[in-house]
C-alpha cells in the first residue's frame, strides 16, 4: 500500500498557540478517501485531531475541507486524487514545469504523496478542520428565507407541480450544504457580507418553484441587497468546488435573468441597468461600446444616461483613470464618443436575431445538468474542445425553461396538469 | 498556421494595444490572422445571463463564420472572457443536436450554420499546443533575463476545468508559467495567480471590485514581481486602467506594470516596446524595465 504524508493544519483558538502543521505518514490504498486517512490518524495516533464527519458517503455534507488548496468533501476524495492536486494554486500537479528553482513556485519540490488538509476558507475556525458553519454558511442560508411560502388559498389536497418545474429546481435541491462553494467564493473573500453561492442557489430553489407565492419579493430582496446577487463576479470557483454539480453560479445567473428580464426589477446596485445596457449596446453596435456602458449602468440605459447625476458622480470618481487613459492615447475622444461598430449588413443580421429570439413568448434554455449530452460520435477535427458530461441525465433534447416568463403551475383548482406532470406534495 | 482570428471587443476598444501587439507578433510566430470582422460580441456572460438563446446564437454565428474561413486550422481568440463565454455556448451547442438545429435555424436567413466540433483556442493555448515551447524558445531574440513576471490567469480561462479541457494531459492552468519560462523570465508565485480581477462587478460594487484588483497587485508587489502578464483585456482594465483607483481603495502605493500576453511575447521576440503599445498603459512599463539587450528589471525611472 502506498504511503501518504498528511499535513493537517492544527489550530485551537483557545490555546493561545498559533496554527501549525501536524505531519503524519499513513499507509492506505490510493482509492481510500482523505477522510479514511484522517480518521486513521485520529484513531491510532492522535485522538485530538478535530474533524466533523458523519455519513462518509457524500450525503451529509459534514466533512468539507481544503485538500491541497481545493475545497471538497474529505469522504469522497480519493487519496491519489488529492495528492495529484497542486499545492496552493491551480489544479495541476506542480511537476516543475514552468516553475523556477529559486523556490518561488510552490509545488515544484513537493513530492506527490503529500496532502495538505486545511479547514475551509471564508469561515472562522472552531478547531483544526472544523469551521463555524453557523457564523457564515447557515446565517446566509437563513438570510434568503429558505422555506416555501404557500400560495393562498391553500388547496384541500396536494399541490400538483408539473414535472418540468420540479426538474428545473432539481439541480439546486442536490445541494448538501457542505459549504465547499462558500469556502472558495472570491467575492466573499473580499466582501464577507456577500450572500454567497450556497444561499443564492437556495434562493433559486424557491424562485423556481411554482408553489411559492413570493417570487418577486424574493428576487427584489436579493437584487436590492448591497451584498446581493449582483456581487457575484463569475469566477466559477463555486462550480468547480461543488461535489454535487449544483453549479451555484449558474443559479445566480438564472436569478438575475428572472429578476431583470421577467420581473423588470430595477435595483439600486445597477445590476439590471448594467445587463440591460450591455445587451442594448451590442444590439446597436454589434460590439460592446465600453465608454457608454459605465455611465448607462449608473444613469440609465439611453444615450442621455451619462447626464444623470449618478453617472456624473462615477465619471468624476473615475477621473484618475480616465485622464491618463486619454492622455496616453489608450482611449481616444472619438472612440469614447462613437464606439466601434460592425458593418451595417452584419449589424442588420444581428438585430434580426435579437428580434427573433427576444420576440419568443417563452425563452429557450438548455441545462446540461438536466438534459445530459447527446450520444454522438466525437467531432472529427483534432483538438476539438471537450464537452463535460453533465450530472444525472433525465431527459434529452431542448428544454423550454419551465419556470420562466410563464410559470406553468396552475394548482389543482386552477387548471388541469399536463399528462407528463408528476405530483409533489407540499 | 492560418487561424480564424476573433479579437473581441475590448482589444479594439479600451485596450487597443492588445489587438495592435497581436498583429505585430503574429508574423514572428508564423500565425496568419484572418480577422472575423463580421462577428458580434461574445456577450461576456452578460448576454447569456439575460437570454441564453441569444448569446448562443450570436456565438454560433461567430463559429459559423470561423468555419467558413478557407484553410484555417482553428479559431483563435486573445481574450479569456471570450474564451470562457464562447466555450460555455459551444458546450451546449455540441451537447445537443436538437438544440444546435434550433440555434442554427436562427442563422438560416444569412445562410450560416454551425457544425459541431469547432476548435477555439486562446492565444495562450495555441502557443503551447500548436506552436510548441521549443519553437517559441528558438525564436527568442531578447530573453526576459531577470524579469520577474507574475502570471495572472483570471477566471474565464481556468474555470470550470472540465469545460475548458484542463487536465494532466493539457495543464492549461500552468501554460503562462511555461511561456514565461520559455521566454527566459522568472515566474513569480503570489496569492492572486488564479483569482478574480474584480472587473465584472465594477459597476455593481465598485469598492469590492477595486479592492480585488488592488489586493492582487499588492500581493504581486510583495512577492517582488516586476510586472504581471494577463491573457484577458478585461483583467487588464481593472489591474492597469483602474490601478490608480485600486491603490486608493486598498490604501497603499501600487504602480505595477501589467502586460498583455502578446506584449510579453513581442518583447522577447525583439520588438520595440513602443510598437507593442507599451506607452498606452496607465502604469507605464517603460519606467521600470530596461529594454536594451535583454529585458531586465530595475532601470531608473
Amino acid at each position: 500500500m502506498p504511503e501518504y504524508l498528511l499535513k493537517i493544519r492544527r489550530y485551537d483558538p483557545h490555546s493561545g498557540r498559533a496554527a501549525y502543521w501536524d505531519e503524519h505518514a499513513v499507509e492506505l490504498g490510493e482509492r481510500n478517501s482523505v477522510l479514511d486517512a484522517i480518521l486513521k490518524i485520529r484513531d491510532e495516533v492522535d485522538g485530538s485531531v478535530g474533524i466533523r464527519c458523519s455519513c462518509q458517503q457524500a450525503i451529509c455534507g459534514s466533512c468539507g475541507v481544503r485538500m491541497n488548496g481545493k475545497p471538497g468533501l474529505a469522504c469522497n476524495t480519493h487519496l491519489e486524487d488529492a495528492a495529484a492536486r497542486p499545492h496552493g494554486t491551480g489544479w495541476n500537479p506542480g511537476d516543475g514545469v514552468g516553475l523556477t528553482a529559486d523556490g518561488s513556485g510552490r509545488g515544484d519540490t513537493t513530492p506527490s504523496n503529500v496532502i495538505e488538509v486545511e479547514p475551509m476558507g471564508n469561515m472562522p475556525v472552531i478547531r483544526d478542520l472544523i469551521v463555524d458553519m453557523d457564523a457564515v454558511h447557515w446565517k446566509k442560508i437563513q438570510r434568503v428565507t429558505p422555506y416555501l411560502i404557500n400560495k393562498e388559498p391553500i388547496p384541500e389536497r396536494e399541490y400538483i407541480v408539473p414535472h418540468e418545474n420540479m426538474v428545473d429546481v432539481t439541480q439546486t435541491m442536490a445541494c448538501i450544504q457542505c459549504g465547499a462553494c462558500v469556502s472558495d467564493c472570491l467575492s466573499m473573500e473580499i466582501d464577507p457580507g456577500f450572500i454567497g453561492p450556497a444561499a443564492l442557489a437556495k434562493a433559486y430553489r424557491f424562485v423556481g418553484d411554482p408553489r411559492d407565492a413570493e417570487h418577486r419579493e424574493r428576487l427584489q430582496d436579493i437584487a436590492e441587497d448591497p451584498h446581493g446577487m449582483y456581487d457575484c463576479t463569475h469566477c466559477f470557483n463555486c462550480i468547480d468546488a461543488c461535489p454535487k454539480g449544483v453549479a451555484p453560479m449558474s443559479q445566480i445567473m438564472r436569478l438575475r435573468r428572472r429578476a431583470g428580464s421577467d420581473e423588470k426589477i430595477v435595483d439600486r446596485n445597477n445590476g439590471e441597468r448594467h445587463e440591460d445596457s450591455f445587451v442594448t449596446l451590442v444590439r446597436d453596435y454589434g460590439l460592446l461600446h465600453e465608454a457608454e456602458l459605465l455611465p448607462r449602468s449608473f444613469g440609465g440605459n439611453s444615450w442621455f444616461g451619462k447626464f444623470h447625476p449618478d453617472a456624473g458622480k462615477v465619471l468624476l470618481k473615475s477621473l484618475p483613470s480616465i485622464i491618463p487613459a486619454v492622455l496616453k492615447g489608450k482611449v481616444s475622444i472619438k472612440g469614447a464618443m462613437f464606439g466601434h461598430k460592425i458593418d451595417q449588413s452584419d449589424l442588420g443580421a444581428v438585430q434580426k436575431i435579437y428580434s427573433k429570439v427576444e420576440g419568443r413568448p417563452q425563452r429557450v434554455e438548455l441545462n446540461l445538468y438536466v438534459s445530459g449530452v447527446d450520444d454522438e460520435p466525437p467531432p472529427s477535427e483534432p483538438g476539438a474542445s471537450s464537452t463535460s458530461t453533465a450530472g444525472d441525465a433525465q431527459t434529452s433534447g431542448v428544454a423550454a425553461a419551465p419556470a420562466d416568463k410563464s410559470p406553468t403551475f396552475g394548482g389543482p383548482e386552477e387548471g388541469t396538469p399536463s399528462e407528463s406532470s408528476e405530483s409533489e406534495s407540499a | 498556421m492560418k487561424v480564424a482570428y476573433w479579437p473581441g471587443c475590448v482589444s479594439r476598444g479600451f485596450t487597443p494595444e492588445l489587438h495592435g501587439s497581436m498583429a505585430k507578433v503574429a508574423p514572428l510566430l508564423d500565425i496568419e490572422l484572418v480577422q472575423l470582422d463580421r462577428a458580434a460580441c461574445c456577450g461576456a456572460g452578460v448576454i447569456a445571463e439575460h437570454n441564453q438563446e441569444l448569446a448562443d446564437t450570436l456565438n454560433a454565428r461567430t463559429f459559423a463564420l470561423a468555419q467558413q474561413v478557407q484553410g484555417a486550422e482553428l479559431m483563435m481568440n486573445i481574450c479569456s472572457t471570450c474564451q470562457g463565454a464562447q466555450s460555455e455556448c459551444q458546450e451546449r451547442l455540441d451537447a445537443s443536436g436538437d438544440y444546435r438545429s434550433q440555434i442554427n435555424a436562427n442563422l438560416a436567413d444569412e445562410g450560416l450554420s454551425y457544425e459541431r466540433g469547432l476548435t477555439n483556442k486562446n492565444l495562450l493555448w495555441l502557443l503551447v499546443e500548436e506552436i510548441g515551447l521549443d519553437t517559441l524558445r528558438a525564436k527568442v531574440k531578447r530573453p526576459l533575463s531577470g524579469l520577474r513576471v507574475g502570471p495572472f490567469y483570471g477566471c474565464y480561462i481556468v474555470r470550470p476545468v472540465d469545460r475548458l479541457g484542463i487536465d494532466s494531459e493539457r495543464p492549461r492552468d500552468r501554460y503562462m508559467h511555461m511561456v514565461i519560462e520559455a521566454l527566459g523570465g522568472t515566474v513569480i508565485d503570489y496569492a492572486g495567480v488564479y483569482k478574480c480581477c474584480g472587473f465584472p462587478i465594477i459597476t455593481m460594487n465598485m469598492d469590492a471590485s477595486l479592492k480585488m484588483a488592488g489586493r492582487h497587485v499588492g500581493d504581486a508587489i510583495d512577492a517582488h514581481a516586476d510586472c504581471l502578464v494577463v491573457p484577458c483585456p478585461l483583467c487588464h482594465l481593472n489591474l492597469d486602467l483602474q490601478q490608480p483607483l485600486a491603490a486608493k481603495q486598498v490604501g497603499r502605493e501600487l504602480g505595477l506594470p501589467i502586460l498583455h500576453l502578446p506584449q510579453l511575447l513581442g518583447l522577447a521576440l525583439g520588438l520595440d516596446p513602443k510598437d507593442l503599445g507599451m506607452s498606452k498603459h496607465v502604469v507605464k512599463p517603460t519606467s521600470v524595465i530596461d529594454w536594451s539587450a535583454s529585458v531586465v528589471a530595475g532601470a531608473p525611472a
